[in-house]
């Protein structure tokens, strides 16, 4: 298996009043393609930046110091390997979305309450692959069904003719700004709201046709998170990153949603990259897990191998600490709390919890070892 | 067992006022006659989704929200060993506080952080329940406090703090801290844990369950996640759009459930066993609006069984032997139905 995205090295920064939060402390990872990926770690510990990272939307006043993330892109069957953190802005806007999309934890904090559904969901369309509309707008321009009149139809078969080449070419441009040439899109935003609803059909919702036209608050929670995932598929991404997805829904509607992305996975999507701290979810949907503490990652491994045989710490203490069906008797504890990342512990970040603290774990900090089988730990008590 | 709470047929609307005259146009129906015995000493669980009324049916207990109709029978320890049952709906604060009940009745939110006032120091948020049903000179009272803080795993270093200082898990201690103060009889606990990690989860479930065998008190654990509620509870009690669709023994409920609902509920949880791998039972569609909740039964649109008397009649809750009830007009099919559509069988 190929490898989709690499990480090496990543720093990110928050610059606080209290301090410099370390939030991630050189990571490195390897995200392989075809594989869904589980990050797990509790709250704080930096899952959610390592990902924001990668799409460089970490908000301010994060910083992404330092590291590199490279992206194996397959555009027209070649394999291409870009480097995300070099690229400028405008670059990276052209690969959120149509290359790796993610979904947000909160569907209402995710879509705009005053635009409608076929709006938002269009709008990605229309920003990444206008240009492959446009054709297939001019395809049924040319079939003789089309009776508009030969003025008008000689008019966009020109606009839409340059559109399928370029959708930001000067004259189109120029359209845009003359009131009665203006609406020459408007074939291009139906066969873009006609693509919403296609994909919307897709994700299990009833009357797409009406789902288009309808806002957010008309919607319940699980329809809301459908169409953020509806909208994050748009453009058939290599990497679709889960951020929380279910955490914020009813445990069927969450059923109800890790259904779909195991059914999309299967025909659409190449990888996902789901972030949880419900070692559940990962269990039931994940191929690899990573865990992370504290801004570290502690354990990457295939998910039989973290719940079978945990070989990190904290792993094991996360694992026990989660009721189960099977549980009896007390839960077991992991001691002390996650520490404040403004003053980290020295070290491994973990050993003021760790049961099998050493004297080298206070001073140095250890790396990822492969210890066979997959299975990689960053623990010095691990052989 | 002795009953310490009863609610019979416990209503609560909320009013949607609307029109010029600002008249009650609807009402959300959050509860609709609920019956339920809360025993002395237990546990009982109430879990369901969010929106059907769990947090109301605590709120409503503890008078935080006033129920609409029905019944409240508290059932008051005097100080001679004799119990007195007392209807605490149509009471006022006043009498609750005169006869005793206001500190028996106690609550723990679900957030911690805004349920505490941020300008408060710990000491005064732990004395203020005590200063309201009895009057202490300040050294008897820090002595109390600093025993309260000693019990739930905190120390004298923390009297004089603000909440902010505390982490999460602090935080619903100092909580939990506050609700035993009066030394209350029965504790509403609302999500205590879903605003927490769950390495810190663990340690606060296991605070619960000890402060409750030492001080046998009696809880009320509302939350949505079934496996913490097969941690901490005795008994269960599935609710479903303002209605109890079943109780059991946690046990049995995990074991044997009637309603299709609690299978449901059952086969949808994420389960952290890698070996057993089970189908799922996957509704469709989402919660009905409690606004104009469906006739008949209240789960029939999304029930995989329902037939033409589910859509006319509603179910009421009924024994099936055992301690256990269920509200279904097919509970004696449904666990051969089940089996028969969806092959599912326990993960346990």
């Amino acid at each position: 298996m190929s490898a989709l995205i690499e990480i090496k090295d990543l720093v990110t920064n928050f610059y606080t009043y209290e301090g410099v939060v370390k939030a991630l402390n050189k990571i490195s990872l390897e995200v392989e393609s075809g594989l869904t990926f589980g990050l797990v770690g509790e709250s704080g510990c930096g899952k959610s930046v390592l990902v924001r990272s990668i799409m460089r939307i970490v908000q301010s006043p994060g910083v992404i110091e330092g590291g590199e993330v490279k992206f194996h892109m397959k555009k027209n069957g070649k394999d291409e390997v870009i480097e995300l953190l070099s690229l400028s802005e405008e670059e990276m806007r052209q690969i959120r979305g149509s290359e790796i999309s993610m979904i947000f934890q909160e569907p209402n904090a995710a879509l705009n309450p005053i635009l409608s559904i076929g709006y938002q969901v269009s709008e990605s369309f229309l920003f990444h692959i206008s240009e492959q509309m446009c054709a297939k707008v001019l395809e049924d321009l040319e079939s003789p069904r089309d009776n508009t009149n030969f003025i008008w139809k000689s008019f966009l078969r020109y606009a839409y003719r340059v559109g399928s080449k370029d959708a930001k070419a000067l004259p189109l441009r120029i359209f845009n700004k003359i009131p009665i040439l203006k609406c020459w899109d408007k074939r291009l935003k139906e066969e873009a709201t006609r693509r919403s609803i296609e994909i919307i059909d897709k994700l299990h919702v009833p009357h797409p046709e009406q789902v288009v036209k309808s806002y957010p608050h008309n919607l319940s929670g699980g329809m809301k998170q459908r169409i953020v995932i509806a909208i994050a598929l748009a453009c058939n991404p290599e990497l679709l990153i889960a951020d929380e997805a279910t955490s914020n829904l009813d445990v069927t509607v969450q059923a109800q949603i890790l259904e779909l992305l195991n059914e999309l996975k299967k025909e659409y999507i190449s990888s996902i990259m789901l972030i949880t701290h419900d070692l559940g979810v990962v269990a039931e949907t994940c191929e690899r897990v990573g865990v992370m503490y504290a801004g570290n990652l502690c354990e990457v491994a295939d998910v039989r191998e973290i719940f079978k045989n945990p070989k990190h710490p904290y792993t094991k203490a996360l694992l026990n600490s989660v009721p189960r069906f099977s549980t009896e008797g007390r839960l077991a504890v992991i001691d002390g709390f996650v520490p404040n990342l403004v003053n980290p512990p020295s070290g491994c970040r973990f050993h003021p919890r760790c049961p099998l603290t050493m004297e080298q774990c206070k001073q140095n900090v250890p790396d990822l070892k492969e210890t066979g089988d997959r299975h990689l730990v960053a623990c010095y008590a691990v052989d | 067992m002795e009953k310490l709470i009863e609610l019979k047929n416990l209503v609560k609307h909320y009013p949607i006022l609307g029109g010029i005259l600002r008249h009650q146009v609807n009402a959300v129906q959050a509860l609709d006659g609920i019956n339920l015995d809360i025993l002395k000493g237990e546990c009982l669980g109430l879990v369901g989704e969010s929106g059907c009324g769990k947090t109301t049916t605590g709120k409503a207990i503890v008078k935080l929200h006033e129920a609409t109709s029905g019944e409240i029978n508290f059932h008051l320890k005097k100080k001679d060993g004799s119990t007195e049952v007392k209807d605490i709906v149509p009471m006022s604060n006043r009498m609750l506080k005169k006869s005793g009940i206001r500190g028996k009745l106690q609550m723990v939110f679900q957030d911690p952080t805004t349920s505490m006032n941020p300008r408060m120091l710990i000491k005064n948020i732990i004395a203020e329940p005590i200063n309201e049903v009895e009057n202490l000179k300040s050294r008897e009272m820090e002595s109390r406090v600093k025993k309260l803080l000693n019990t739930v795993g905190l120390g004298e270093q923390h009297l004089l703090r603000y909440p902010h200082e505390f982490s999460g898990g602090q935080r619903q201690r100092l909580a939990v801290a506050r609700a035993i103060a009066t030394n209350p009889d029965f504790i509403v606990l609302d999500e205590p844990t879903s605003a927490l990690d769950v390495s810190v989860q663990a340690q606060i479930l296991n605070l619960l369950k000890d402060l409750q065998q030492q001080l046998g008190m009696t809880y009320l654990f509302v939350t949505h996640h079934l496996l913490v509620v097969k941690y901490i509870s005795t008994r269960i009690a599935v609710m479903y759009l303002g209605k109890i669709v079943e109780t059991a023994k946690t046990a049995d409920l995990f074991k044997t459930p009637f309603h299709p609902y609690t299978f449901a509920l059952l086969s949808a949880i994420p389960n952290a066993n890698i070996d057993k791998k089970s189908s799922r039972i996957i509704l469709e569609g989402d919660v009905p609006s409690p606004l104009n909740p469906p006739k008949g039964c209240r789960f029939h649109p999304r029930c995989p069984f329902a037939i033409e008397q589910c859509r006319t009649v509603e179910p009421q809750l009924e024994d099936v032997g055992n301690g256990q009830a269920a509200a279904c007009h097919r509970k004696e099919d449904v666990p051969k139905l089940v089996k028969d559509k969806f092959n599912f069988y326990f993960k346990n």
